[in-house]
């Protein structure tokens, strides 16, 4: 196989994360369900997805900012641990991951005689993102010079062509993988590279994962 | 000076060329940023290297100060004490004072920039001689998380004529009827108080402070003021002495606009008393390579403070690989990530616990130093800051 040059090159898109807030504050576990209940959608993905934008070099305890504030600050281990455990990449849309979410806390609190409170930590303030699209004007058009950019591009990058592009902008595949099965005939690379883990790692980890799997196929075209 | 490529070598990789194109969405439109004064304060500090750098990218960017009689300035002074929850007596000609003082500005002021950014709440009611277009950002750097009702509700007045507000914690947010978004402070890694220092200028530094380095070194820094703690930090240390032959140094200037400030330092000095091993340095506001070679000289530090507006201190220690124990209050709990870049704690029993901890564990301090100045280097350096200020003019300025 030779590796095929893209007819459509890939254009690097990453993005700056702006925090709005949202004015509104839980101190305990029930203003937590009852707010994820009414928190508009940016707000929701702000705390379960863009997580990521800002832990891009180190896991944070927990995936998403309900579980860590669960654990961390009300001290809860047990709904930081229910949370935690949740993939928004199993879910459909936001709208079906608060209902999960809801769910889980309001199970959990239904078994407990008294409400977790933050008595000691910091209450859970609730943000939403806008995100700013950065084009890079960086392009690649084969594997080689893909690999290249990916290395040493800013990492919200990595955020921007997965995680925005899959849950925000409906590109179920994310757009990597998509352009290296479509442009570029390399189905098995792009498979893999859909099939990552993204949600319980850093980006940073992310980038390094990617760049071993096209090393590898690099690798193989090399001893061919 | 520095410019801004010299960051290149201490950011994450491809930050500044990303800066670039982000500052490619708001050349064109000039900014102007107006605070009251450009000697001494945070905010001239801040201004003084972000302005240059904003230059550096393309960015046209201005920086004029309001001028205004002592009157005025007794006034606002005032108003920064009663928004942080202060008792303070406002007269009605008071006020009037501080809006004369801001309509004699506006008419001096060129307010020739798309972006006006106001600082604080000296120069707030310049808002009522905004021109038609162009947005008006208020950036708030202080903590009115419990403000005096009446004079935030005088100041509020203007607020809500801005286009938006910035804020250095969510819970410093009000209820406004503006959009309110968070910017986080940051540290220049060039500047005299981080950059690195060679063995001999740290040497040379340590023994002009007459530092023993000959035991591992406990360290906080922060001014003699009862919600830094020191007298709680005097207990630590003596709980963790029992195990650890270790010294401790408490470093930071007076708290001259607090009254209590001279009391809680002398009630430090009493508490460490014939103990050798605990040094008070008393420092000038510009020790800046002072405070530098004493993080960097730390085995561990401290910041057990009850109450906290930042607490940049923090990561100034980390981004010197340092493994440090905060209090969980205000802006420490958003650099400490527990466990993974640091720990926040309660109690004097606490901070004891996880300081025994890390001495008896030294590939955890390598790890937790290591991690949090990566941390760092991600979220509290000053070219974050740089990108979250031309991300929000980029969003303000589409929504016309």
């Amino acid at each position: 196989m030779v590796l095929k040059i893209a007819d459509h090159p890939f254009l690097f898109t990453g993005c700056w994360e702006l925090r709005e807030m949202v004015g509104r504050s839980a101190r305990d576990e029930q203003q937590l369900l009852e707010a994820i209940e009414e928190i508009p959608f940016d707000s929701l993905f702000y705390h379960t997805h863009s997580f990521f934008l800002r832990h891009k070099y180190i896991a944070g305890p927990y995936p998403n900012d309900f579980a860590t504030w669960a654990a961390i600050q009300v001290r809860d281990r047990v709904l930081g641990e229910k949370l935690g455990i949740l993939d928004p990449y199993d879910f459909e849309n936001l709208e079906a991951l608060r209902a999960e979410i809801v769910n889980i806390i309001d199970e959990h609190l239904s078994q407990l005689q008294i409400i977790p409170r933050a008595i000691y930590g910091e209450p859970f303030d609730f943000m939403q993102s806008r995100i700013i699209e950065v084009p890079t004007g960086l392009e690649a058009r084969n594997l080689t010079e893909f690999r290249k950019i990916l290395a040493t591009v800013d990492v919200s990058v990595v955020y921007y062509h997965n995680f925005e592009a899959i849950l925000r902008l409906g590109r179920r595949k994310g757009d990597f993988a998509l352009w290296i099965e479509e442009q570029l005939d390399l189905p098995d690379l792009a498979q893999k590279i859909s099939r990552l883990d993204f949600y319980m790692t850093s980006l940073e980890s992310i980038r390094h994962r990617i760049i071993k799997l096209c090393d590898e196929v690099l690798m193989r075209e090399t001893l061919r | 000076m520095s410019h801004i490529d010299d960051y290149r070598e201490v950011v994450p990789k491809g930050t500044i060329d990303f800066l670039k194109r982000l500052a490619e969405q708001v050349k064109g439109r000039k900014i102007l940023h107006i605070n009251s004064t450009k000697l001494g304060g945070g905010v001239a500090e801040m201004l003084r290297s972000h302005i240059p750098l904003l230059k550096d990218l393309g960015v046209d960017a201005q920086w004029q100060a309001i001028s205004g009689t002592e009157e005025f300035f007794n006034v606002t002074k005032s108003f920064h004490n009663a928004l942080q929850g202060q008792d303070q007596h406002l007269p009605q000609q008071m006020l009037q004072e501080y809006l004369e003082i801001n309509k004699e500005n506006a008419r001096q002021l060129s307010f020739d920039a798309y972006y006006i950014v106001i600082h604080d709440p000296q120069p707030a009611a310049l808002i009522e001689s905004r021109p038609t277009q162009g947005k008006w950002i208020w950036r708030c750097h202080i903590d009115i998380s419990r403000p005096q009702w009446k004079v935030w509700s005088f100041l509020k007045q203007f607020v809500v004529n801005y286009d938006a507000a910035v804020f250095s914690l969510p819970r410093f947010a009000q209820r406004l009827p503006i959009p309110q978004f968070l910017i986080f402070p940051a540290i220049d890694p060039l500047s005299d108080k981080n950059r690195d220092l060679s063995p001999q200028e740290q040497a040379q530094i340590l023994s002009r402070l007459n530092v023993p380095t000959d035991k591992p070194i406990l360290l906080q820094v922060s001014r003699f003021d009862r919600f830094k703690d020191p007298l709680g930090v005097i207990q630590t240390y003596r709980l963790v002495k029992k195990h650890h032959d270790l010294q401790l140094i408490l470093a930071g200037g007076e708290a001259t606009d607090d009254p209590e400030g001279k009391t809680v330092l002398s009630e430090v000095r009493e508490a460490a008393r014939d103990d050798p091993d605990i040094h008070i340095l008393l420092l000038p506001p510009d020790a800046n390579l002072e405070i530098n070679a004493l993080q960097r000289a730390a085995t561990i530090v401290l910041q057990k403070s009850l109450r906290e507006g930042f607490g940049l201190t923090v990561a100034e220690a980390m981004w010197k690989g340092k493994p440090v124990i905060g209090g969980s209050a205000g802006g420490i709990t958003v650099q400490l990530v527990y466990g993974v870049t640091g720990f926040t704690v309660n109690s004097v029993e606490g901070a004891a616990f996880r300081i025994h901890h890390l001495l008896d564990n030294p590939e955890v301090m390598t790890k937790i130093g290591g991690d949090g100045k990566e941390y760092v280097r991600q979220n509290f350096l000053i070219t974050r800051k740089l990108g979250d200020w031309l991300a929000l003019m980029s969003y303000l300025g589409r929504r016309i």
